[in-house]
């Protein structure tokens, strides 16, 4: 491996980050594509940071007592639904606020994750399989930049799919009334607050199966350490991609690229200042969030009901 | 209004009361399910947090920066932004305190604690005023990049701790160089707490007085609630939201500094403990009223202190506070719901359920529903 990097020289670096950033921008995406949902419908739900950990321990901990990282991935769908259920029914009582609400389940969901999951932080639960797609080359840097994991793909599908759902279904057209204006909503005779539920819920899927991908791929295992913000990023991520979806993949693996940075620079036997690199992607977020905002106006494409643009 | 005026001081208390003791019902629940007897995980978060002496020092020294990091959240709040990124003000202001105390001036030592106080009340300000900059300037959500920026800070403390102001002698736990004990601040007058409390205390009976009583406290009131009638008034409102924001910062940063000065001795990543965080759960708890912030902070100080006692007698994971915390602010925020509905007996006459009592604090509901 040592011979490999050393006659690749300093192109480990951007092969690092390629590898990486298809790694790194997983959870981003199915995250950020999940909020997109959210959002789509007029609310913001803040809390898939907390949705994502949970994701994580109950993916990690369903993949250790059945010998399956597929039932951990349901599973982690499933949990992430059910508090995606619990951000909508609170939101819809009155004067009840979306964000705070958000910032509460975050909380909550860290803290609840943390509990049940003090036992799973020791054991090896079995990971998701790769898909080899670098099985052609003999170097291994190469085949572990290709190596690449069954989400990502499924992801890219589901960008597309939503881009065209959007637009073309019924359910697409009615969601993105719902957000632009419920009282057009409620004359056209759609049921707001179902849709709002149903668009929740699915955000709080997408994010389960993002924290899953963190526990049970990369890094692979469960610590309280295992999110630094990616639920919250992918929010900042969502505007960024002005609420479309295909944007949201290019966004993520911009994402990703700038968080597998540090520990590719690290790799390569760069460590000072490491602890600032780990800190691009926040920096990242800050800039573009700066880059894409504008107090004259709000924000193109943003739905109507969202609370986060007003 | 189902809620006649004379009854809303009783609503406010009973609600958030209600909602805390419900939090408390389902963490009964929710431990017992876990396989924890309830009734002594109760006994044990009592003895731990206010049982003793002893348990009372552990949660004043754990309320003092608590009181601080929640009015990082209630001032901004009460111009109608949510701030939760005090965790980043924080450890800032403890990087600041410590390099000013290391490598400051020397001499007597209370110029000296002065000024590390003072650089870590201007490094939070800097640092929260900045998200209320980017608000009003860029139009950035604040809430966001207020979190963005706290884990920058962190990474900033990290990168200071373990680099360029590393002191070659701590080797266990990456630090700055230590202040010294001449530096360290002293008690509390007539408690055996560090004087940050008294600090802490202090400034939130100020906060308190000042948005309550003065003409600065009601213009933040109006910038909260209706934007656009604080521009009709004549009001700079960018100016009030950066100075709320910078104002919250400030006390952030300054629980920061206090840590550093009468806890640690040195910044370094002890400093990380999640007060910023537990501080979002205080403001809103204390329903951003400021005097409130200090028993709220007290209650969630005296819980935090008595989760190493539920660690050691019952086995349980150190996160059960955090999930008792969790529910705590989840049925704060749904009880909302409540104002205005619950109906006392002289309110027979109420007609319109839904509609709202007369909005005293600004929260952040009719805050982020105004159309910009």
């Amino acid at each position: 491996m040592n011979e490999t990097a050393q006659t690749l020289g300093l192109w480990s670096i951007p092969l690092a980050v390629i590898g990486g950033a298809i790694r790194v921008s997983t959870p981003f995406l199915l995250v950020s594509l999940g909020e997109c949902i959210t959002e789509k419908s007029g609310r913001i739900n803040l809390g898939l940071e907390g949705i994502l950990v949970m994701g994580a321990m109950a993916a990690y901990g369903t993949s250790l007592a059945t010998g399956s990282p597929w039932i951990g991935l349901w599973v982690a769908a499933l949990v992430g639904a059910a508090f995606g259920l619990l951000h909508a029914a609170l939101c819809s009582l009155k004067k009840v606020n979306d964000i705070a609400i958000g910032i509460a389940i975050m909380m909550f969901g860290t803290g609840l994750a943390f509990f049940l999951g003090k036992p799973y932080i020791q054991p090896k639960a079995p990971n998701l399989p790769a898909i080899e797609l670098g099985a052609w080359s003999d170097s291994p840097p190469v085949q572990a930049a290709l190596a690449i994991n069954p989400l990502f793909p499924a992801g890219i599908a589901l960008a597309i799919f939503l881009h065209w759902a959007f637009r073309n279904t019924a359910w697409g057209l009615k969601l993105r009334v719902v957000g632009d204006s419920g009282d057009a909503a409620l004359a056209l005779g759609i049921r707001v607050l179902r849709m709002r539920v149903v668009a929740t819920m699915l955000g709080g899927a997408l994010s389960g199966l993002g924290g899953a991908f963190l526990s049970l791929y990369y890094p692979g295992s469960w610590n309280e350490a295992l999110s630094s913000g990616q639920g919250l990023m992918a929010v900042a991520l969502v505007i960024f991609a002005r609420w479309e979806p295909i944007r949201c993949l290019w966004a993520a693996l911009l994402f990703g690229g700038a968080g597998a940075l540090g520990p590719a620079l690290q790799a390569a036997g760069i460590s000072s200042g490491y602890h600032l690199f780990n800190a691009a992607p926040y920096v990242l977020t800050l800039v573009i969030l700066i880059a894409s905002c504008s107090p004259k106006r709000s924000l193109q494409g943003a739905p109507g009901e969202l609370s986060l643009t007003r | 209004m189902s809620t006649p005026r004379s009854f809303e001081w009783l609503e406010r208390i009973l609600i958030p009361v209600g909602a805390v003791l419900a939090a408390m019902l389902l963490f009964a629940l929710f431990v017992g399910l876990a396989g924890y007897p309830p009734l002594e995980v109760f006994e044990l978060l009592y003895k731990g947090g206010f049982g003793s002496s002893f348990s009372w020092n552990n949660t004043l020294q754990r309320a003092a920066p608590l009181i601080l990091t929640g009015l990082a959240v209630a001032i901004p709040a009460r111009a109608g932004l949510v701030i939760i990124g005090g965790e980043g003000a924080l450890v800032l202001g403890g990087l600041a305190a410590a390099i000013v105390g290391v490598w400051g001036l020397g001499g007597p030592a209370l110029p000296v604690q002065l000024a590390m106080l003072l650089a870590a009340t201007l490094a939070g300000a800097l640092w929260i005023g900045l998200c209320g900059w980017l608000r009003h300037a860029r139009g950035v959500n604040e809430t966001i990049s207020s979190l963005l920026l706290a884990y920058i800070g962190i990474a900033l403390l990290n990168h200071f701790v373990e680099g360029p102001l590393k002191d070659p002698a701590s080797l266990n736990k990456p630090s700055t160089a230590p202040i010294g004990d001449t530096l360290m601040l002293g008690m509390t007058p007539g408690f055996d707490v560090h004087l940050g409390l008294g600090i802490g205390v202090v400034v939130a009976l100020f906060a308190w007085v000042v948005t309550r009583f003065t003409t600065a406290g009601f213009a933040l009131q109006v910038v909260g609630g209706n934007p656009r009638a604080a521009q009709l008034a004549g009001l700079r409102t960018g100016a009030w939201l950066i100075g709320a924001c910078a104002a919250g910062g400030a006390a952030a940063g300054l629980a920061g500094g206090i840590e550093v000065a009468a806890v640690h001795g040195a910044a370094n990543s002890l400093l990380i403990v999640g007060y910023g965080y537990a501080g979002i759960l205080v403001a809103f708890m204390a329903r951003h009223n400021p005097l409130a912030v200090i028993p709220v902070a007290i209650l969630i100080g005296g819980i935090n202190a008595a989760g190493g006692m539920l660690q050691r007698r019952l086995d349980m994971p150190d996160a059960a506070v955090l999930v008792l915390q969790g529910m705590a602010f989840v049925l704060i925020l749904a009880s909302e719901t409540l104002y205005g509905r619950i109906k006392f007996k002289r309110a027979a006459k109420a007609t319109a359920p839904a509609v709202t009592t007369t909005v005293t604090a600004p929260t952040i509901a009719t805050a982020s529903g105004e159309k910009v």
